[in-house]
């Protein structure tokens, strides 16, 4: 046995014709505890982003992030212009709304959301497309920032922009270290580690100059001297382009990972990039970071540079059966069955359809759900791959333990969970939980390890928070 | 022998030696209980069940005894046959209540609320609600995997397959609040029974606006006020597009389930009424 992985160890290094790029991933950085290696399946990778077509009415939810919903400051009724901001940040964790199309605001109802549930939203009947004037539409790139860090703060929270990696978590708050915390290295995440979805990566490959300039753009904000862009070694052509043109900007340095899953993860990127760990219930600021979004950063550009506020996002439409998989840049509050008809209509054989990607995305249960700030890809999974496996007993391989990337026990949460050990949970770290999945994805008896884990998290989740409440 | 004689000696000294130890030491520390606690827990039912808002039927007991009056103080499983027993026991006056029952409010059975998509994940309510709105139309109605039926130790509720809606069994229902606090929706609510269990509600729990809720559900409360209209006894409160009808004020007309157009004012135990 010792022999044979002995065997293993070497074979790479020992055999003549490896490829230089595997025998470099071998010391490439990631994160130290846990992690899977899931097939990629990036099919829609290369493929050139489309602006998807404006629909006869859109539905922009106003509260489709982390934090209070937004106040509507428009009513039916009125006629409002491409840009022209609709709902108010209802407190300093929240965001400003903006509306995507010109036309004529039909009503304010609720609506639903990828949840299931209904959340407030505007309904937008379309004419025309009249943007903002203040709004520059032209493909220059300006590199040029002369606003204050303040200043730029301000913009960004104006523009209502949040993290468009899928936590949608509001940028301007991220921005603001509390007091005594200062940051010392920003930190791009263009990981893209869920298989399937390429928006990020394609946005990279299209709009590489302008990311950059967002990134130095940031950098202003925090006050850093240095940026680091982990780019996981799948996207070779992005990670080329990327290391070419940061020459050009002072203090960027693209960084290579290996691939492995969930490297997106705030905490696992920090560990990979900077070799750090967050403790255990802190922020990122804790260790001196600030991870942004490759996407957030190109919106940020976008919202400084263009004065253009965030209502357009990039979606990747993929699945094994697509006919036309792409990434589309599609309007805030687009029904995602108008993309989706675009891009070639519902495949057959469709057993799931999942906002997001296959590992932390959730199924969807209509096709009326509109695209929000968070929404990051729409993928289609076959039936066969969609059934669940019949679960059967725990037989303590601890193989869930070995794939967590937060160093959890997922067997002996999922059990405190099926048994309301609320303070036990809470003991265990449950409240870590990045909910990526890992553990339900190597459970060889197929337990429905995430699900009694999620709803563990949300229970303790509010027990915490009343007590806090209380205080 | 000497042995022996010797060793039962020993003993007996010994014994007697940590009887008189344990003697003083219970006397030293004896805690007072007043007697009227054991019997008034005799003649509890001894369910455990918690629907007083005491843990255990001691500490209900418990509670008897130390307050002066009976108000507020009521064993539900029981019912007024054992609070009058307790007030005999404890000398104090029978304080009168209407006894309640468990009432599921939501009509949404699978014909008249078609699933619109198929969930396969944990079969519990409380884990589907954490994930998401449910696999029918409306989002505020019964998931019908039962979270209540395991909660329920009387055996008063199952959840019916055909309807997939919880159905309560009355005769055995102690209304202990077991299966409200298990409901994770908040469908289930406690009653007044009624005079010979007659009694009326709104069977609906939907509060969206009339346009949104008609395509998924047939029989939803859909706000129209014809019934808030009709009620003479202001027994009918509307809120969030719902009505609510308040058992304290309600005769029993009947006059709002006439004029009800989806039919979502339940009456039950009623005649049949002569056409």
């Amino acid at each position: 046995m010792i022999l044979l992985n002995k065997h293993r160890f070497n074979k790479p290094a020992t055999r003549i014709g490896i490829p230089v790029a595997y025998h470099i991933s071998i010391q490439m950085k990631t994160f130290k505890m846990g992690g899977i290696h899931p097939k990629e399946h990036k099919f829609s990778a290369g493929v050139k982003i489309q602006p998807a077509t404006i629909p006869s009415q859109v539905i922009i939810p106003l509260g489709h992030y982390l934090g209070g919903p937004s106040l509507p400051v428009v009513e039916a009724g009125d006629v409002v212009k491409v840009g022209q901001l609709i709902g108010k940040a209802s407190g300093f964790i929240s965001a400003n709304v903006h509306a995507s199309v010109s036309g004529i605001i039909t009503k304010i109802d609720g609506h639903i959301d990828a949840s299931g549930y209904k959340v407030p939203s505007v309904f937008i009947d379309v004419q025309g497309d009249e943007w903002l004037e203040s709004i520059d539409k032209s493909p220059e790139i300006i590199r040029e920032c002369t606003l204050t860090p303040a200043g730029i703060i301000k913009v960004i929270s104006e523009s209502g922009i949040v993290g468009l990696g899928g936590a949608t978590f509001p940028t301007h708050v991220k921005l603001s270290p509390p007091p005594g915390k200062t940051a010392e290295v920003l930190i791009i995440n263009a990981v893209e580690c869920e298989p399937y979805l390429t928006c990020d990566h394609q946005l990279m490959l299209e709009k590489a100059e302008e990311i950059l300039v967002g990134v130095s753009i940031l950098m202003k904000a925090l006050g850093v001297s240095r940026a680091v862009m982990g780019i996981e070694n799948n996207k070779r052509d992005a990670i080329a382009i990327m290391t070419k043109l940061a020459k050009s900007f002072e203090g960027i340095q693209i960084t290579p990972l290996k691939v492995q899953y969930p490297q997106g993860g705030e905490k696992q990127l920090i560990d990979a990039v900077m070799g750090r760990q967050v403790p255990s219930g802190t922020l990122p600021i804790e260790v001196g970071a600030v991870v942004q979004n490759v996407g957030t950063t190109f919106a940020i550009y976008e919202a400084v540079q263009k004065h253009k506020p965030l209502f357009e996002r990039i979606l990747t439409i993929t699945g094994k059966s697509v006919k036309n998989h792409g990434n589309y840049r599609a309007r805030l509050g687009t029904p995602l069955a108008c993309i989706v008809e675009q891009a070639g209509g519902v495949p057959e054989d469709t057993g799931k359809i999942v906002a997001g990607g296959p590992m932390m995305g959730r199924a969807l249960s209509s096709l009326e759900v509109a695209v929000a700030k968070g929404t990051s890809g729409v993928l289609f999974i076959q039936t066969m791959e969609s059934a669940r496996k019949k679960m059967q007993n725990c037989m303590r391989c601890a193989k869930c333990v070995v794939a967590c990337p937060m160093g959890l026990e997922p067997y002996l949460l999922m059990n405190q969970s099926e048994r309301s050990m609320w303070s036990e949970m809470e003991g265990d770290r449950i409240m870590d939980c990045i909910e990526c999945g890992c553990c339900s994805f190597v459970c060889p008896s197929s337990r429905p390890l995430l699900d009694h884990i999620r709803f563990g998290k949300g229970t303790v989740g509010k027990i915490l928070r009343n007590r806090h409440a209380k205080k | 022998m000497n042995i022996l004689i010797f060793s039962i000696l020993t003993l007996v000294l010994i014994g007697a030696f940590s009887a008189t130890i344990l003697f003083f030491v219970s006397r030293k520390f004896k805690v007072y209980e007043d007697p009227r606690i054991v019997e008034v827990e005799a003649v509890l039912p001894a369910a455990n069940c918690g629907g007083c808002g005491y843990p255990l039927c001691h500490g209900f007991a418990v509670a008897c005894v130390n307050s002066d009056t009976l108000e507020g103080l009521v064993c539900k499983t029981g019912g007024l046959k054992t609070m009058e027993k307790v007030a005999a026991i404890l000398g104090k006056e029978p304080v009168s209540f209407h006894p309640t029952v468990a009432v599921v409010r939501c009509g949404g059975s699978c014909e008249v609320r078609p699933q619109t998509n198929l969930y396969d994940g944990v079969k519990k309510c409380s884990v589907v609600h954490n994930l998401y709105g449910g696999n029918t139309g409306c989002s505020y109605g019964c998931l019908g995997f039962g979270d209540c039926e395991v909660s329920c130790q009387f055996d008063a509720l199952h959840v019916n397959p055909k309807t997939l809606l919880p159905e309560i069994d009355e005769e055995k229902c102690t209304s202990c609040n077991a299966c409200v606090k298990a409901c994770p929706k908040a469908i289930i609510e406690l009653r007044r029974k009624g005079p010979e269990s007659q009694r009326i509600y709104v069977n609906c729990v939907n509060k969206d606006k009339e346009d949104s809720i008609r395509e998924s559900c047939s029989v939803a409360c859909i706000g129209c006020v014809k019934c808030y209209d009709e009620c003479a006894f202001e027994a009918i409160t509307m809120s969030n597009n719902l009505a609510y009808i308040d058992s304290s004020r309600c005769t029993i007309c009947r006059k709002c389930v006439a004029v009800c157009p989806t039919k979502a004012i339940l009456e039950l135990n009623f005649p049949l009424s002569r056409i």
